[in-house]
């Protein structure tokens, strides 16, 4: 235990704090999240998140949201287990025809109101897969979309950044 | 054990008893080094069991559509020596034997070949679709090329809510549903379990749910799209996949790649392997709710991403590996970042290690949860750090070394227990090798050009690519057409044998477990859905 402490202690907290010279972008981006989501959402956004078939990419850009740098909880940004527990549906990858359904279920299931960001490439416009017999192309195809992040896949800042940007 | 090809496959091809041409020994055609066995399809279910019986590992399998006749490829390891197995089908009747009943490893592939292609698997003890959801008709076969790659459906797709599952009946068994959806930030699957309590006694996967028809949209692509899509295909592996296809390319027909782009190549591949293995290490620990483990771990992966953009232009490298060779050079400031990187990491971990080693809530949790036996693991043909946790030392930088891994020793980490915490030590013995690894890569780096210009061939060519990625071997097979646009490509990832391992290692575990046991595992899915 004694070891993890010291650990502790000495890492410290390397969250990126607002120094003229450090992560200014995030913390900028971060703070006009907060303040849009202290009055539009009563302190709290819940994001339910779906890949619809995506290649993985993108999922490791969001899982890095809740690292200790980014650390969007500051934020009050959070990720839930159940579209009924959520304000934002984050969709990634182009649709795969065999996802369409449980995409527009969990959509379905979201109690208003909700709003829809798509991300990626894929989501945007279907990326390098497209439409097909296998793939139903951007997220827009299936569900209603209020936003687009671009990328493949878009970083960490990207996806604050989209998630501002749909929340002004 | 060295044994040349000749020497490998000979009692195979002597007991299948085929005449072939001697002259001084038998010679026989070859798609690069690896030499291909033409059989009939009366000779297939001989050669499975014949094969099954000296021992072969079932490494692959992906057909083609040859215009009036179908044409079925099968890759066999023996002692650290390949063979491609080849049949022609007839097209209007497909049938062939099953591979299924000699090696447990071809149960997945043939059900997708079957909802491929059509062809049909006799003797296959499962004949229930495993691709196919409900986007095509049980009549229809997406490779095939009289199916056209525009959908056929114009209303949402319906979900596939009658799936056959093998139910197990009895007092106070449950049967427990979870996903597509799941609960986390995580790809979309199905897990049946048949549950006593908390017990499980069955777990059955269900994938298909990601299927974007990567192999029928690779078709008519020139080769710098096909790598594109490469390394899409499961974008935790970019870099690997894009290498397994480009040496693919390139076997085809043999160029020569510079010795500067085959080590940046390694370094980017090393370089993948870490985030990987540190990102695993962490999620598996903060599935028992060590979230020391999982925040320190994440952190260090996030610098370790940050010198990936800082140096290679892209966090994973995506689209930095590419026909003849890579995108970006290192200059020597470079090498010094990288250096200092890997420095730093290993005093982090030498710290790091020790907490976790002696961590008694984590070991609890861990130990002797979810195992997998070394025979279990060898009947299944599973590889990378989930055949090494289980005593399978099997790595392609070792013992199939290809460039630049022949100039280096690789050390390969096995452990014998085959539990989480197995998977665990030798994900971490992994990254230290890695980072070693990558430290005499940049010390040897050779000089000169990182790139060599394609050489359009203008005939039919195929090549395979064989190449370790960060969970393990890595199969690919291109054809082109005398166009030079791609006729056909398979690229199998490795989980398509761990998913089935995960099946097996379940039981005798509780429903908590799963978690763990499956982050463990972190199979692909998307690149088994393809």
């Amino acid at each position: 235990m004694l070891k993890t402490l010291l650990k502790i202690f000495k890492v410290g907290v390397v969250t990126e704090a607002y120094l003229p010279n450090k992560d200014a972008k995030l913390e900028c981006i971060g703070d006009a999240c907060k303040k849009i989501i202290d009055a539009k959402f009563a302190g709290s956004l819940a994001i339910r998140h779906v890949d619809a078939g995506s290649c993985n990419g993108c999922e490791l850009e969001i899982h890095a949201l809740n690292n200790p740098f980014y650390d969007i909880e500051r934020f009050n940004i959070h990720f839930v287990a159940s579209p009924r527990h959520a304000d934002l549906l984050l969709v990634t990858g182009p649709v795969s025809r065999h996802m369409e359904s449980a995409l527009i279920t969990t959509y379905a299931a979201m109690p208003n109101p909700k709003l829809v960001l798509a991300v990626g490439t894929c989501g945007a416009c279907g990326g390098e897969f497209g439409c097909s017999y296998a793939s139903s192309g951007k997220v827009a195809n299936a569900i209603p979309v209020d936003g687009i992040i671009h990328g493949c896949p878009p970083t960490p800042l990207d996806l604050l950044q989209g998630i501002l940007e749909l929340l002004h | 054990m060295y044994m040349s090809n000749k020497e490998a496959h000979k009692q195979l091809i002597q007991l299948l008893d085929i005449k072939i041409k001697l002259s001084s020994g038998y010679s026989l055609p070859k798609i690069g080094k690896m030499p291909i066995l033409s059989l009939s399809p009366n000779n297939w279910q001989k050669a499975a069991s014949i094969a099954a019986k000296l021992n072969y590992r079932f490494v692959s399998m992906w057909a083609q559509d040859l215009n009036n006749i179908f044409e079925l490829n099968i890759v066999l390891e023996l002692h650290n020596s390949y063979l491609l197995l080849r049949a022609l089908i007839d097209n209007n009747a497909p049938t062939i034997a099953s591979f299924t009943p000699y090696f447990l490893a071809a149960n997945l592939l043939e059900r997708h070949t079957h909802d491929m292609f059509g062809i049909n698997f006799s003797n296959h003890p499962d004949n229930r679709r495993w691709t196919r959801h409900l986007a095509w008709g049980a009549d229809q076969f997406p490779l095939r090329k009289n199916f056209p790659v525009e959908s056929l459906m114009t209303t949402p797709t319906p979900p596939d809510s009658n799936y056959p599952f093998t139910q197990i009946i009895g007092s106070g068994v449950c049967e427990v549903p979870v996903g597509p959806v799941h609960a986390g930030i995580i790809e979309p699957g199905h897990f049946r379990f048949q549950i006593t309590g908390e017990d499980i006694l069955k777990l059955e996967i269900r994938l298909g749910y990601t299927h974007k028809g990567i192999e029928k949209i690779a078709e008519g692509r020139e080769v710098n799209s096909l790598i594109k899509l490469a390394g899409r295909v499961s974008g935790d592996s970019t870099a690997a996949h894009a290498w397994a296809a480009c040496a693919a390319l390139e076997n085809a027909i043999n160029l020569e790649i510079p010795n500067r782009a085959l080590y940046i190549r390694a370094i980017i591949c090393e370089r993948e392997r870490i985030a990987n293995h540190l990102g695993d290490f962490a999620s598996v620990c903060n599935d028992v709710a060590y979230t020391f483990a999982y925040y320190q771990l994440m952190r260090l992966k996030e610098l370790w991403l940050r010198i990936n953009a800082q140096i290679f232009g892209h966090r994973f490298m995506m689209d930095c590996i590419i026909p003849g060779g890579v995108t970006t050079d290192l200059n020597s400031e470079n090498c010094q970042a990288l250096h200092k990187q890997i420095s730093d990491f290993k005093l982090e971990l030498d710290e790091l290690i020790v907490i976790f080693e002696a961590h008694f809530g984590l070991h609890n949790r861990i130990k002797t949860t979810g195992i997998l036996t070394a025979e279990q693991a060898a009947s299944l043909g599973v590889l990378g750090y989930v055949g090494r946790a289980s005593g399978h030392k099997f790595d392609l930088r070792h013992d199939v070394a290809y460039p630049p891994y022949d100039k280096f020793k690789i050390h390969v980490p096995v452990f014998n227990t085959g539990d989480v915490l197995a998977r665990l030590r030798v994900r971490f013995q992994e990254i230290l090798v890695a980072l070693d690894l990558i430290d005499q890569l940049l010390n040897t780096l050779p000089s000169g050009a990182i790139h060599t210009p394609w050489v359009a061939p203008n005939k039919v060519v195929e090549g395979i690519g064989l190449i370790e990625g960060w969970r393990g071997e890595i199969i690919t097979f291109v054809r082109l057409g005398d166009d030079n646009l791609v006729e056909r490509y398979f690229p199998r990832d490795p989980s398509w044998f761990s998913w089935q391992a995960l099946e097996q290692l379940i039981q005798n575990n509780i429903v908590p477990e799963f978690p763990v046991c499956n982050k463990s595992i972190n199979g692909s899915y998307s690149g088994v859905d393809l």
